[in-house]
């Protein structure tokens, strides 16, 4: 160790792997529903997608995390983005490819995709 | 690179790993290669929680569940309900976290509530055999801080200022000690971690070690650049594999990082660091007895002064602190002195670690801020005493310490009040006792674990402790006469006054304290030839009720030496000068006809 810089980086590299045990505010979370009926319309491989797309970007303020049934279960698989200061957002009949966009233009431009929400899919 | 989207965490300390964790483990890894998830999910084997009781734990991030008594077979269920559907396993959940249909968080139950970690705050947080992570958590800042920006007089005063005393049992101000071995001129000075826990029932530096080694490595260089120091030992016991394997993992990594060796952080300042194993000598957890130890030699005391910090090991100056204290100077250098002081009572600063074990639920490991009752840390903390049994008198520290009687539970814990109440803080073995421990045979035991581990150097303590042993069991044996409480007492003070060391010194602390407070039973046993709780073998009888008693003769054929005798369907007797008072007797009795006295 020859500097403080360096004690730095190692710092910043390794927080992005632990940030899941720490308490941030700036933490983004993607939260997917997961019960049977999430599960059956498809839940999983739109988890997988957003998960493969987030660590490809090297988004470490995200976690993805799972839930439950929310009740619509017409609408599965439902997808809800929390960004700190702001209403959360309800994707709808979500897939890997709609996945990946939301990812792109929602989470890293805060774009949100209107037409994959909730609103728009009544 | 893959994104990991779950944490898990399954305690990897001494507890967890003898109720099985390591099995756990190896299921929970195979179970998410099975279900394809072990790029997503990441095991981690952290140090201890402290909620040993309930072990082996396991904690999901990032929902933060808490599982408890987790089995090999439920592994299975966690990966396929929880990991891949994210249904939380809630029968599996500590319950104290369940609430109806609500889930709090970890944080908020009554066991943590009211503790504050700071010694332990990456125990059960990071992965110990990772050195990165440990540096994620502010790791080596304080000492890049120490070595980049402050003098060595500065970071004595900012020790100094916190007012952080020794937390092996002494209470001695660190930055005091700090200050003597600075101000020692010697070419040569050595730096010493005193690990050699020895305390019955007393984990806490192990449990340190194995959670979070990096701190006492990271505090050892502080300290090293403070007082002048190159070289440093680590003293710990041999019994602690775990403990030992994780900090030389941790000392391997920091020497790879350049955070141990030469020209740290770019300045002239070098420090390597050594471990030392301990034979398993109690007495080589005395500061003199640990340094000769060190130097090869047979542990044993030697008189002070010349103290350390003037002629220590191989008679240069040497400084010599323990695993808790070493565990908490990052977060003094980090935090600032006012940060520190700010925690606990007005002459002892900041937190304490204590084992909680005896009679209580939550057996585990428990830091909280100086100053807690006694109180909060038996009913709040640790949950109270199990069978909502009465509680008696709580044991600090270890051999060297006393008794504390229920009418003083809410004594403030904290160096002085520990002191004038006949008790020490000690290393923070905290043993809970309820009504049915016997205090004449507490102190017995812990006599002879004083007579076990003296070292037999010095007359007071090679002798008379073993000669209070012997008048201990005279009164337990029932044969005790008034005259030997008194003389007792006496021999107590005797030893206190004369022995070389503070394992003699200190050794009579038991009994005095129960003489102190429990003479009403030491009396019983004397006089009335009684032992009230039921423990003291030769003063209890086990008898049959002839009301009770049906004749079925199951006692007799159950009971190993023949004392029981009788006619079929008329009641047995036991023959009291036979009787070896098993109790095989009562537990095969179906009738509940035969009872202790």
């Amino acid at each position: 160790m020859k500097s403080l810089a360096e004690l730095q980086e190692i710092r910043n590299r390794t927080l992005n792997n632990i940030t899941l045990r720490k308490e941030g505010a700036d933490e983004i979370r993607v939260v997917v529903g997961m019960a049977t009926c999430g599960i059956a319309a498809g839940a999983r491989p739109v988890m997988s997608a957003f998960v493969e797309e987030i660590a490809k970007r090297n988004l470490s303020n995200v976690t993805v995390a799972q839930t439950g049934c929310i009740g619509v279960c017409r609408l599965e698989p439902i997808v809800e983005i929390m960004m700190p200061g702001e209403e959360k957002v309800t994707y709808v009949k979500m897939t890997p490819e709609k996945a990946k966009r939301v990812v792109a233009e929602h989470i890293v431009n805060k774009q949100i995709v209107s037409e994959y929400t909730i609103g728009a899919a009544n | 690179m893959d994104m990991v989207r779950g944490h898990v965490l399954c305690c990897g300390g001494t507890g967890c790993t003898s109720s099985g964790c390591e099995a756990i483990i190896k299921e929970m890894e195979a179970q998410l290669a099975a279900n394809g998830l072990e790029k997503e999910i990441k095991v981690i084997k952290p140090g201890c929680f402290g909620l040993c009781a309930l072990g082996p734990v396991m904690i999901v991030y990032p929902e933060g569940c808490f599982y408890s008594r987790v089995k090999v077979e439920d592994v299975k269920e966690i990966v396929e309900e929880h990991l891949l559907k994210g249904r939380i396993v809630k029968r599996l959940l500590y319950q104290e976290t369940v609430h109806g249909d609500d889930i709090k968080s970890l944080n908020e139950v009554d066991f943590y509530k009211k503790q504050k970690r700071v010694a332990l705050r990456n125990c059960g947080v990071i992965n110990p055999e990772n050195i990165d992570e440990y540096i994620a958590f502010d790791g080596y800042k304080a000492l890049g801080k120490c070595l980049t920006e402050m003098t060595r007089e500065e970071v004595i005063e900012e020790i100094k200022k916190s007012g952080l005393r020794g937390r092996g049992g002494g209470g001695f101000p660190t930055g005091l000690k700090w200050q003597f071995a600075y101000n020692s001129k010697s070419d040569k000075k050595y730096v010493c971690c005193n690990a050699d826990e020895g305390d019955p029932g007393a984990f806490m530096d192990r449990s340190i070690l194995e959670g979070d080694p990096h701190s006492v490595i990271e505090a050892m260089a502080i300290a090293a650049y403070a007082i002048g120091a190159d070289q440093g030992f680590v003293y710990i016991r041999a019994e602690y594999p775990i403990a030992v394997k994780r900090l030389q993992i941790a000392i391997n990594q920091a020497k790879e990082y350049g955070l141990l060796g030469k020209n740290i952080f770019g300045t002239d300042f070098n420090f390597d660091l050594e471990i030392r194993l301990g034979a398993g000598a109690f007495v080589c957890g005395e500061e003199t007895a640990l340094m000769t130890s060190i130097e090869g030699k047979r542990g044993e005391p030697r008189p002070r002064p010349p103290f350390p910090a003037v002629k220590g090991l191989w008679e240069q100056p040497t400084l010599l602190n323990n695993v808790e204290t070493y565990a908490n100077i990052a977060q003094i250098i980090n935090n600032g002195a006012e940060w520190f002081a700010s925690m606990g009572t007005e002459k002892s600063k900041g937190t304490k670690v204590f084992a909680l074990g005896g009679k209580i639920n939550n057996t585990g490991l428990v830091e909280i801020p100086m100053g807690t009752t006694l109180r909060e840390i038996i009913e709040d903390i640790g949950g109270g005493i199990p069978g909502g049994k009465k509680f008696k008198a709580a044991q600090t520290g270890g051999p060297s310490g006393g008794c504390i009687p229920a009418h003083l539970m809410d004594t403030p814990i904290d160096y002085d009040s520990l002191i004038a109440i006949g008790s020490m803080m000690g290393s923070g073995g905290l043993i809970v006792m309820d009504e049915d421990n016997c205090m004449v045979d507490i102190a017995k035991f812990f006599l002879e674990f004083t007579v076990d581990a003296s070292c037999g150097k010095c007359t007071p303590c090679r002798v008379g402790t073993k000669r209070l042993l012997e008048l201990l069991t005279k009164i337990v044996d029932g044969k005790g006469t008034m005259a030997d409480i008194d003389r007792m007492a006496q021999l107590c003070y005797s030893i206190k006054e004369s022995a070389l060391c503070g394992l003699g010194q200190t050794a009579p602390n038991p009994v005095l304290s129960t003489l102190r407070y429990f003479r009403d039973e030491y009396e019983a046993h004397v006089r009335d030839k009684v032992c009230p709780a039921g423990v003291c073998k030769a003063l209890s009888r086990y008898i049959i009720d002839p009301d009770k008693c049906k004749g079925c003769s199951l006692c007799s054929r159950q009971c190993p030496v023949g004392a029981i005798s009788g006619e079929i369907r008329s009641p047995f007797v036991i023959d009291q000068d036979k009787c070896i008072k098993c109790g095989a007797c009562k537990e095969a009795c179906k009738f509940g006809a035969i009872y202790k006295k």
